[in-house]
Formats: C-alpha cells, structure tokens, sequence
C-alpha cells in the first residue's frame, strides 16, 4: 500500500524506504527499489532489459513482477523500439542498459521511435558517468546527456543522491513522454531531506552565497557543496546549484543566481562538450553573460580502476572545484584575460 | 485532421476484381504525386501497392472515423520510403481528403517525405530510418496480449530493409513471445537503392531463414489477390508464434518501363515520364478492357 502524506506533492507518493541506512546502497539498487515501488503503485509500469538486468538492477523489479518484464538479450535497438511500441498500447515502458548502449548504440531507434512520435518511453541508463569504474573507457558513459538532450521532445534526468533517485523514478513514470533518466552504479552521498519536492525541470538551490555560483548534477553535486565548504574557510561564500534536470533547462534558476554572484563554475561528470557545461553557457550567454568556468571530462576516454581514483584522474574533485572558483573570481574581478 | 468519410468500415469484403481496379488506380496516383511532388521513392511503392491495398480493403479492422480505436488492428509501414502508397491507400480508405495527396513532400504539408503519426491519421508508426517496424510491432503485440485484446499487427517491411541486423533481433524476440498476433509481410521486390539484392547484399532463402529463426513462413505472388488473400487467412490460422508472409513482387509493378529496374527505386519522375507511366497504366486499366 502506497502511503500518501499531504505535505507532499503528487510525484513523491511513494513513501521514501523508512529502513535506517537505506540510502547508503548503491544507487542502482535504489533504482531497483523504486521500481518495485513503482510496480505496486502503477499497474501500467513494464520494464525490459538487454541482458543487464543483474547490473541495471531490473531484475529486482522482474522478481516482484515476473508477468511485467521482458529481457530482450542483447539487443539494444530491438529493446527500445519494442518499449515504443508498448508504450503506444498504453503502457509506460522502463527500458534499462548502460547509459552507452542506449545513447550510442540504440541512438537512431531513441530518435526516430521514442522522441519523433513523442512515445511516452523511460529510457534508464544505469552506470552513467565514469561509474562502469572497474569495466573502463567502453563501458563508461561520458557522452549520454549531450546527445540526448540534442534530441527534440527529450527530457533528461541525472538525479544525484538515492533520495532524488528514488524520486526520479516516480517522476518519470508520472512525466508523459520520453524521457531519459541517468542512474549511477556506485552508493551516493545523500544530499537531501527526505521530504524535499522533486520536480522536473525545476533545480534545486542548495545553499546560498553572493561571490560565486557552483552549478552542479549528479554524484558532482556532493563534491560540489564540499569544495563550496572549503572556499567558505577561505572567506569565499558560494551559491551551490543542482540542475538534476538537464533538460527542460532550469534557466530562471541559473541566470538569478549569475546575476547576484556574477561568476558561475560548472561541474559534472560528463564531457565538456554537451552536458552542464554548455547548457549553463548557453542560457547565460543569452540572458547575463558573466565568466564561466567548467570542471568536467576534457576531451578523453575514461579508464578501468576505482572509481574515486579514476575521478581523479579526470579531474573531477572537490579540489578543482576549489581551483575553478578562484580563477573565475580573479575573472570576475579582471584580474585575468 | 478530421476524416472526411463517415462510418467507412464498410469497404471491405470487395472481390479481387474490385481490389484489381482499386489498386490500378492507386498506382496512378502514386505517380502523379512523386512527380508533382520532384522526389520520392516510386519502385517500392508501387511494388507494395497490392499488400497495402488487400489489407486496407479487405482485412484490417479498421474505422477511419476512430482512428484512435484501442482494438483496431494496426499496420506499421517499416518501409517508410513507401509513404505515397500508404499516404494514397490512406486517403481513398477516408482517412484524410484525396486532394491532400498532391501536397506531398511540399512545405507545410502534414504528408512528410516519410511518414509522420503525429501528423496523419491512421499512420500507426513514424518511418523512415529503416529496420524498425518489426520490434515495434512487437511491442505493440505483446502490449495486445498483455491487455487480452485480440486485434492483429501487421508489419510490411522492404527486402533491402531486411539488411539491417536489427530486424533479425526482432525475428527471435517475435518467436521467444510465441506473438501469434503479429505478421510480417515481406516486399520482396529484390530491388534496393543501389542496385538488386543479390549484387549489394545477398539475402539468401528468406523463407528458410525466417523458419530457422521459428517463423511460419509463407511465400505468395504479391501481386495475386487470390494468393496474398489466402497467404493473410494462412498468417491468421497460425497459432503459437509469428508469422511471415514473403510476397514476391515486382518494384516498380504497373510501370512496363519501371518494373525491375531498380534505378526507379528513389529517381525523380518528369513531366515526360510522368506522362508514359499514366499512359501505360491507362493503357492495362482493367476498367477499361
């Protein structure tokens, strides 16, 4: 039984898991949860796989719901084309693989299934980002968001902690269209409150300052609010944004933070061409243009190692956040070219 | 977007000589609307006219009146470069006005190059990039069985479609789900853009890969009545998996100067040509002998 507490909106109705601790599990086996959840509050929920079910973490919902999924094998166009054609039958289909499989692989069937006929299809790519850690550079994803936000019609997710994971999912399953959620392998540290209100398309401010504005998405949004806590030892007040959702852009949110702070630096965990990055530099180009810096994977592949060190590796740690901000300050001052 | 015919369900059951001289005529206007419209794919739609035609007239459960009906039956056009058929069977069926047909292609018009459902009614599937339509199908049949709803799907798809490798994905998953609800219907016309099937990539025996894959294969002449007829009854009668009908057929059919010359695959019609092919499709009007 669902339990519905009136404080909050429509697409938390699930309530969160009450277990302590239950937020420390990898986000995928959230995802899993919320699935299940999903399953008993929506009897139009399907999910299929491509032979990743134990990886993606579909096959906890498969398990609960035997009758409500389908592995395809290794199949990733066949998968999503069949997801759009149960979609049309009334159903809402969760298609689960690897962010790349579905960005790279399945990308023509996503455009010319999913998103031209505006199929009302959930596309969840799990180990997003560089968190196939141990796999490497083919089995990372640092290019999903920017391809498939080029995509009309698209709505792309990347949540960053299990209570926004958690949220995520019932928000799409609500969200009528196509819809792209991000789902990392690895534990997340959790952010959130409990009761907070997941809306797509809406950002969240997570904490407030006037000398800079750190925008962040994903599991960078943690690394984000320490490197904003340090700057704060240093007398530097940072305002710290999460963009969960990449598309619809929040860019209300973004440009009234760019004009209290007056300097902004991006951080994602995802390529510099595409993702965060650009949608901060597009809208604030357009409406306040101020310095911009990025931490984000420059222009490389990912590698096979532990997943804080390949983090490292690519540069995306609370110390470069750290770095970014003051260069963006010297900017904002003139201080550089 | 309102269907200009009222309660069009009826026009099925007609006799093969009906559907003959229906079909006849479409081919015209399939040419007169690639050549107004200066590009278009002509070999493969007029090769498909007879299969859309015996489905629409005289086997699908369909109203044009309610499009939207969730226990129609459904038709997905994989070959979506086919549209002027589609778009032409469509209109005569009373799905949207005829004098709509001669906006193909132009700008502004809701008849795209290749098939929008957004924007036609009764266009079950947007097609275009090619090798799509059986997983779709099967998404939708397996949508029907989960429902209990007991409407067919039918997916005519092209020979050189059969290229991409997705469709052979879609040939094992329709026989893993037993979809006894779903059809393919193969133009094999043997013909693609450049050049015959066997000198770009051969496809070997369909029929027998199709049944090494867990199909029920069928084979007719698709441009027989009476066999495209029995071949459907045959798909219908079969319980337990999918089935396949391979309909041999001839691109460019109707067409004396087009048939089996795969440069009509996508070629631009002139006014010239335009002329010869009406003349020789007057000329066979099986109304007039």
């Amino acid at each position: 039984m669902q339990t519905v507490n009136n404080h909050e909106p429509p697409n938390t109705h699930a309530a969160l898991p009450q277990t302590p601790g239950w937020d420390a599990k990898p986000l995928r086996e959230i995802f899993g949860d919320a699935l299940i959840a999903l399953g008993h509050a929506n009897p139009r929920v399907l999910v299929l796989d491509a032979d990743l079910s134990e990886a993606t973490k579909s096959v906890m919902f498969k398990k609960e719901f035997p009758d409500r999924f389908f592995n395809v094998g290794i199949a990733e166009a066949n998968l999503v084309c069949i997801a759009a054609g149960l979609s049309t039958t009334g159903y809402v289909p969760f298609a689960c693989t690897f962010a790349f499989l579905l960005a790279l692989r399945a990308a023509d069937q996503i455009r010319s299934q999913v998103c031209y006929p505006e199929a009302n299809v959930k596309l969840v790519g799990t180990n997003g980002g560089l968190t196939g850690f141990g796999d490497g550079a083919t089995h990372q994803c640092t290019k999903d968001l920017a391809i498939l936000r080029a995509m009309p019609n698209m709505t792309v997710v990347a949540p960053s902690d299990a209570v926004t994971v958690w949220k995520a999912v019932f928000a799409a399953a609500e969200h009528v269209g196509p819809l792209f959620l991000r789902i990392p392998r690895v534990p997340g540290v959790t952010v959130h409150e409990p009761q907070i209100e997941f809306r797509i398309g809406h950002g969240y401010r997570l904490r407030t300052g006037q000398d800079l504005t750190i925008v962040a998405n994903g599991l960078m949004v943690s690394r984000a609010l320490d490197a904003a806590a340090r700057l704060a030892v240093k007398g530097v007040q940072a305002e710290v944004l999460e963009l969960h959702t990449l598309k619809p852009f929040d860019e209300a949110l973004v440009v009234e933070s760019a004009r209290k702070t007056g300097a902004v630096v991006t951080v994602e965990e995802h390529s510099r061409y595409g993702g965060l990055f650009s949608g901060v530099a597009e809208t604030l180009s357009a409406h306040h243009p101020v310095p911009i810096e990025c931490v984000a994977i420059e222009d490389r592949f990912g590698e096979s190692g532990v997943y804080e060190e390949i983090l490292d590796r690519c540069g995306l740690t609370a110390d470069r956040v750290v770095e970014k901000a003051q260069r963006v300050l010297q900017r904002k001052r003139g201080g550089l070219a | 977007m309102k269907p200009t015919t009222k309660n069009s369900s009826a026009p099925s059951v007609r006799s093969v000589g009906e559907l003959q001289a229906l079909a006849h005529s479409l081919r015209k206007t399939i040419v007169k609307m690639i050549h107004k419209a200066g590009s278009g794919h002509v070999g493969g739609s007029l090769s498909v006219c007879d299969i859309l035609t015996v489905l629409y007239f005289r086997e699908l459960n369909i109203d044009p009146s309610r499009p939207d009906d969730p226990d129609r039956d459904r038709l997905l056009l994989s070959k979506g470069h086919a549209a002027p058929a589609l778009y032409a069977v469509l209109a005569r069926r009373g799905y949207f006005p005829e004098e709509e047909l001669m906006t193909l292609r132009r700008t502004g018009s809701r008849l795209q190059g290749h098939p929008d459902k957004l924007k036609v009614p009764g266009v079950e599937m947007s097609a275009g990039s090619l090798g799509m339509g059986i997983s779709v199908g099967i998404g939708i049949a397996l949508g029907a069985r989960l429902q209990g709803k007991t409407f067919r799907v039918w997916v005519v798809t092209g020979c050189g479609e059969l290229d991409e490798g997705q469709n052979w994905e879609a040939f094992m998953a329709a026989r893993k789900y037993g979809l006894d609800n779903l059809t393919v219907i193969v133009d094999h016309n043997r013909m693609q853009n450049d050049g015959p099937n066997d000198d770009i990539m051969p496809l070997g025996d369909v029929p027998r890969k199709l049944e090494a894959f867990g199909w029920n294969a069928i084979t007719c002449d698709g441009h027989d009545y009476g066999a495209l007829l029995a071949a459907i009854q045959s798909a219908k009668a079969f319980r337990g998996g999918p089935s396949a009908i391979v309909a041999r057929t001839v691109k460019g059919k109707g067409v004396p100067f087009m048939e089996d010359d795969w440069s009509w695959h996508g070629k631009l019609i002139d006014d010239e040509t335009c002329a010869r092919a009406l003349e020789a499709l007057e000329a066979t009007d099986p109304c007039k002998r």
